[in-house]
């Protein structure tokens, strides 16, 4: 499985939940196969979704997904010691590992090669990790969402990509739209 | 009241409920007093655009947020403030230490002060420059204007307004 089948494995559980979805690819690929108000494109910034996702964690009691993947998450390291020490628990953070930076060919990343993301996350005190294989992902999203409990799930992936569309939407709509979901 | 204790006030007065920091020796005194603030959620961040991003996301959640950090972090979150604050229009006071100014005893941090407001300026942020003690006095209209405005706005703090550095 690839990172796009994960997404539609997981369809169906987003649907209903706040979602901040990762730069490039990520972004491209939710927002063609279910655009919803409630779904938060980024369009720059790589690394922030965790961040971005737990802002909102915090600043309202809806369970918030942030989609992430290896990459991103390699960027912005600094994001799981601050995740660990400020527990939300109406938050998961999903990164996608598929070992490689996707949106820019396929280039490999550490985590892919002697990095574990699970340990990482697992050393800067983060408390319920959970790596788990690609196809069991909306299984363990699910169960973390029901637990009510902040966790951390790496879900091991192929890389690879499908063609999709870039995503035209005004980032002030996004966003505008996003909030009022929040506030719904 | 000291300079610390109106920032503070100013920024609850304005309904600022997320603040992260990042830790500059000039803004010990006004972390302190942040964290101290009950009404405060005060998330320290490990990198500027780690930052920036917690407080978009606050900002969208329904908070209102705020940033304290060194100048140096215009270097840092350049892309951050234009693809992320500014693209989704979003709203930001940056209460910035303005190292490198006058009576700063660091020589490398003069480096990044000749290029601070020349950043500032290119990336069209809204600033404003911190240098009697008064200017303080200014803090409560400068929140008010970019929760108006929802553009980052920076609150440049030199060691002259802070009263140098025990020199």
């Amino acid at each position: 499985m690839i990172r796009s089948d994960i997404l539609k494995d997981i369809l169906p559980i987003l649907r209903d939940q706040l979602v901040i979805c990762n730069i490039g690819l990520p972004s491209q690929e939710l927002h063609m196969m279910d655009d919803q108000p409630t779904n938060f494109y980024m369009l720059g910034t790589m690394g922030l979704s965790s961040s971005i996702g737990l802002g909102v964690a915090l600043a309202q009691d809806k369970t918030v997904i942030s989609i992430d993947g290896d990459g991103s998450v390699l960027t912005n390291f600094g994001t799981l010691p601050t995740i660990a020490n400020n527990v939300a628990n109406n938050f998961i953070l999903l990164i996608i590992d598929n070992g490689s930076y996707g949106s820019t060919g396929d280039q490999p990343t550490y985590a892919g090669k002697k990095t574990s993301l699970t340990a990482v996350a697992k050393a800067c005190g983060c408390q319920n990790v959970v790596e788990c294989k690609a196809e069991d992902t909306a299984k363990v999203l699910q169960a973390a969402i029901d637990s009510k409990q902040m966790t951390i799930i790496v879900a091991k992936c192929e890389s690879g990509n499908i063609k999709v569309p870039v995503i035209t939407k005004d980032p002030v709509v996004i966003r505008d739209r996003f909030m009022n979901a929040v506030r719904a | 009241m000291t300079i610390s204790e109106k920032i503070v006030s100013d920024l609850v007065e304005n309904d600022v409920s997320f603040v992260t920091t990042v830790p500059c020796k000039q803004l010990a005194g006004v972390i302190d007093a942040v964290d101290a603030e009950q009404s405060i959620y005060h998330i320290p961040s490990n990198k500027e655009d780690e930052g920036m991003g917690l407080c978009a996301g606050a900002y969208m959640g329904g908070k209102r947020p705020a940033i304290i950090m060194q100048n140096t972090a215009i270097g840092v979150t350049i892309n951050t403030l234009v693809t992320l604050t500014q693209y989704y229009r979003m709203p930001l006071p940056m209460i910035i230490s303005y190292r490198g100014e006058l009576r700063e005893p660091v020589a490398c941090q003069a480096e990044m002060a000749v290029h601070t407001k020349a950043l500032l300026n290119q990336l069209n942020i809204p600033t404003y420059h911190f240098h009697e003690e008064s200017d303080v006095e200014e803090f409560d209209a400068i929140l008010k204007y970019t929760f108006m405005c929802n553009k980052p706005v920076a609150i440049l703090t030199d060691a002259s307004f802070w009263g140098g550095y025990g020199e």
